[in-house]
């Protein structure tokens, strides 16, 4: 599709195509991604609603399907307030360095064998440092605030980021290991055989998989870890001075970060978008070509189905747990979390080494 | 040894996923909502609303200002003003309930000698500009005008446990 667009183009010149087709690539990834984000606010809703034996919103279209929109346009129309001795510069920068790296590190996500923007090898160390940048916003966003609350918010958050981090990059170089590729197609390829579901690295690196979700989950400060927003005792943490936009702007940096861990997860773990029905169901099924084919083999609709259940596990955390303690955060990411992806690290590379099946013969 | 089964206990999360357990059942439990304008809760007929003074079927005035209402408001809400009339009866000249002082204790109903103040089942009113929520003797006579049907059934329903 992209060489017919490149020929269509072709009285241009070669940089300006080249241009077109990123930006339109871009377009592609970030218009579904912003939908998504709008529906994930209003599937939470539900989800917690449902969870809490109420329905959650229902008034503006059916279902409440339109919900997402009236509280788009809500905030669009709302005025942005400045606190009274507010870093104007800084006040304005935060939300964009918040969201900016969260969009950039999907620049190398694949959605399937070829449907990625950028694919470079070293795609996992660029999500891991994406992923980190996100916390200068944070910071960013407290000191600018001139307020007491946001401070305390930026300051857990940075420390609790900061912590999980390494528990998170630790469990990142455990599937390096398995894979023997920072690549995340090629960690994906990696994780196909002919047993399915068994050759996905969830059963080799079960530790880290959990590790790195439940570290996904204190890096997007969801709940149980939401101490930087901690609205029972610091009102909302970091962002209680943003209004309008710039508040709805933190906002979609924290799903887009939550749908990415999601995604991450399953590609990392849970074998992208490999059909979990290799193995199961005959191969002459699941190759070729025809509807049937493209719907029980590999495809971007397996990848969306996991990323939509880890998604699902966010809100059900959210509507399960109550929030950790300070102190119990810390615990959890310095002296469980890290020792564990330390020892699992080298069980993994044992694994490795011994080229145990099916995994790594 | 306890510390250390614990120790692992909580390393497989046991606890963490019975809570998830205890979510996910009631994710798919019947919504007990009220979806409440188009939807409303059964009330009872002792349910205390908007004030109402009542007349007697040929259309005289209950209230014969005695004002015990007034002495056992607790909120000081009521205020009256009486006068003879010319048929040698006494008759209140000014009734006024201050709703935004009211508790809606219902004491005034309950020491009403001649069943003239009531509250009644309405209770989705408002006020648009400021004075519209004090009651004066026209106003609440209205009312009960209004709701007589209602204010009778409901006293007949409570009767046999008086």
């Amino acid at each position: 599709m992209i060489e017919s667009i490149e020929s269509a183009l072709s009285f241009l010149p070669d940089g300006l195509v080249t241009l077109i087709i990123v930006i339109g690539k871009i377009l592609a990834l970030v218009l579904p991604l912003m939908g998504a984000v709008a529906y994930l606010t209003l599937a939470e809703r539900k989800v917690i609603g449902y969870m809490q034996v109420r329905i959650g919103p229902n008034r503006v279209g059916p279902r409440g399907l339109l919900q997402p929109i009236a509280d788009a346009v809500k905030l669009m129309f709302k005025e942005t307030i400045f606190p009274a001795n507010a870093n104007r510069f800084l006040f304005i920068s935060a939300p964009v360095l918040t969201l900016a790296p969260s969009l950039a590190a999907w620049a190398v996500v694949p959605m399937n064998d070829s449907l990625v923007i950028s694919n470079i090898d070293a795609s996992l160390l660029y999500i891991l440092a994406m992923t980190s940048l996100g916390v200068y916003g944070v910071i960013i966003a407290g000191w600018a605030s001139n307020s007491k609350y946001a401070f305390l918010g930026a300051l857990r958050s940075a420390a609790q980021i900061v912590s999980y981090e390494i528990a998170m990059g630790f469990a990142l170089v455990g599937v390096l290991v398995a894979a023997g590729s920072l690549n995340l197609g090629e960690i994906v390829d990696a994780q196909r055989g002919s047993l399915g579901i068994l050759n996905w690295y969830l059963i080799p690196l079960l530790p880290l998989f959990l590790v790195y979700f439940i570290s996904g989950v204190a890096e997007t400060n969801r709940a149980p870890f939401d101490v930087a927003e901690g609205e029972s005792e610091i009102v909302a943490g970091f962002h209680v001075e943003y209004s309008s936009m710039t508040f709805s702007v933190f906002f979609l940096a924290e799903y887009a970060n939550m749908i990415l861990i999601a995604l991450l997860t399953s590609i990392m773990f849970l074998g992208g978008w490999l059909s979990p029905l290799n193995g199961i169901l005959p191969s002459s099924l699941l190759a070729g070509e025809g509807f049937v084919a493209g719907l029980l083999g590999d495809g971007i609709h397996w990848l969306l189905i996991k990323t939509s259940f880890f998604l699902f596990l966010f809100l059900w955390f959210r509507a399960t747990f109550p929030r950790y303690r300070y102190d119990q955060i810390m615990r959890l990411g310095w002296k469980v979390f890290i020792p564990i992806t330390i020892v699992w690290l080298l069980v993994a590379a044992a694994l490795v080494v011994g080229k145990v099946g099916p995994w790594f013969n | 040894m306890t510390a250390i089964t614990n120790y692992f206990k909580s390393l497989i999360l046991a606890e963490l996923f019975r809570g998830l357990m205890l979510t996910g059942k009631y994710f798919f439990r019947k919504k007990i909502t009220v979806q409440y304008p188009e939807e409303k809760t059964p009330m009872s007929h002792r349910f205390r609303g908007l004030h109402a003074q009542r007349r007697y079927p040929n259309g005289e005035e209950r209230c014969i200002a005695c004002k015990l209402c007034e002495a056992v408001c607790p909120a000081l809400a009521i205020v009256i003003d009486s006068e003879e009339r010319e048929d040698g009866t006494r008759r209140t000249t000014r009734y006024d309930i201050d709703l935004t002082k009211c508790i809606f204790c219902g004491f005034c109903e309950e020491a009403c000698p001649v069943d003239a103040i009531v509250e009644t089942r309405h209770f989705e009113y408002f006020g648009e500009s400021k004075g519209d929520l004090y009651m004066t003797k026209e106003k609440l006579l209205a009312v009960g005008d209004r709701l007589e049907k209602q204010i009778a059934a409901d006293r007949a329903a409570d009767a046999p446990y008086r």
